[in-house]
């Protein structure tokens, strides 16, 4: 393994940097260069991606009516202090 | 119009509303924020009845406070970092606080079982990841699917699981966790990474059954 290249399994590990856009420079470049070339590569950045749009789409579960209340209960007196 | 002027434009619309004393304002904020502060107050609290009962402190603490928010985070940022003190100091009293846990950068974590690449560290040609853009939309987007990675990132180590929470879901930028939490941004990278890593294994398991 040379040092101007970047293997497989290293990518892996590089993926947020990169996405992250913290990679320097020279070392961006060897990553688009070795994704270019490497189907397997592409695509494992391309289910990267997928599972980080997917996981900004999770809906968080609806507040309960109880906590609602007690927390317009405590903005109401707030209010009034 | 950068972003963060436009940010900073609609949190003071929003800080206005609320010392208005604006119940709608309030109602639409809180249901914004707060099962996902519930979710954080748990990973320090780990009971969900202390974790609602940190929360609520935290809302009376914002109020209180916001004559003295200065806007130098944006107020949602500022709202979990507040969050996250009461939680700590709730847990600190209960004597149950872990406190969260810095990646070890010696213990390896990869993020792609080592099987999977040749001896030149090259994916094997039998177990190159698939295409993904096959997949229909519903599928992805479906309540199993959606199931699915919930309870990946349920199963992450807390302080992976908080790290891909806000940053994921809560949409927060890797700037504020690292202020949220109070954490290197290389370890909220690290962090990061090993969370989305096997959230993303999780996934692909899944969808090629």
């Amino acid at each position: 393994m040379s040092d101007e290249t970047l293997s497989c399994q290293e990518l892996v590990e590089l993926v947020t940097e990169y996405l992250e856009e913290t990679l320097p420079p020279d070392a961006r470049a060897r990553f688009e260069q070795h994704l270019s070339k490497c189907r397997g590569c592409h695509q494992y950045v391309e289910q990267m991606r997928v599972t980080i749009r997917l996981t900004g789409m999770l809906t968080e579960d609806a507040l309960d009516s109880r906590a609602r209340d007690t927390l317009l209960d405590a903005f109401r007196r707030w209010k009034q202090e | 119009m950068d972003e963060q002027d436009e940010r900073r434009t609609a949190d003071l619309q929003l800080l206005a509303a609320l010392r208005a004393g604006d119940e709608a304002v309030f109602n639409a904020l809180v249901e914004q924020l707060y099962s996902s502060m519930v979710r954080i107050a748990m990973i320090y609290t780990s009971s969900q009845a202390v974790a609602e009962d940190v929360v609520q402190e935290t809302w009376i603490a914002v109020l209180r406070g916001l004559d003295r928010f200065e806007g130098r985070s944006s107020l949602k940022t500022w709202i979990f970092t507040i969050l996250t003190n009461r939680a700590k100091t709730r847990a600190q009293r209960e004597a149950r606080y872990v406190p969260l846990e810095l990646p070890d950068e010696n213990e390896s974590e990869p993020a792609v079982e080592s099987e999977r690449f040749t001896a030149t560290h090259h994916w094997r040609v039998d177990a190159m990841p698939g295409n993904w853009e096959g997949v229909p939309e519903d599928r992805l987007l479906s309540g199993e699917t959606q199931r699915l990675i919930l309870e990946a990132i349920d199963a992450l180590p807390p302080n992976q699981r908080e790290v891909i929470r806000l940053r994921d879901i809560e949409d927060f930028t890797s700037a504020d966790v690292c202020n949220i939490l109070n954490i290197s941004e290389t370890n909220q990278r690290v962090l990061l990474h090993r969370a989305r890593s096997k959230v993303r294994r999780a996934l692909e398991s899944y969808l090629s059954q």
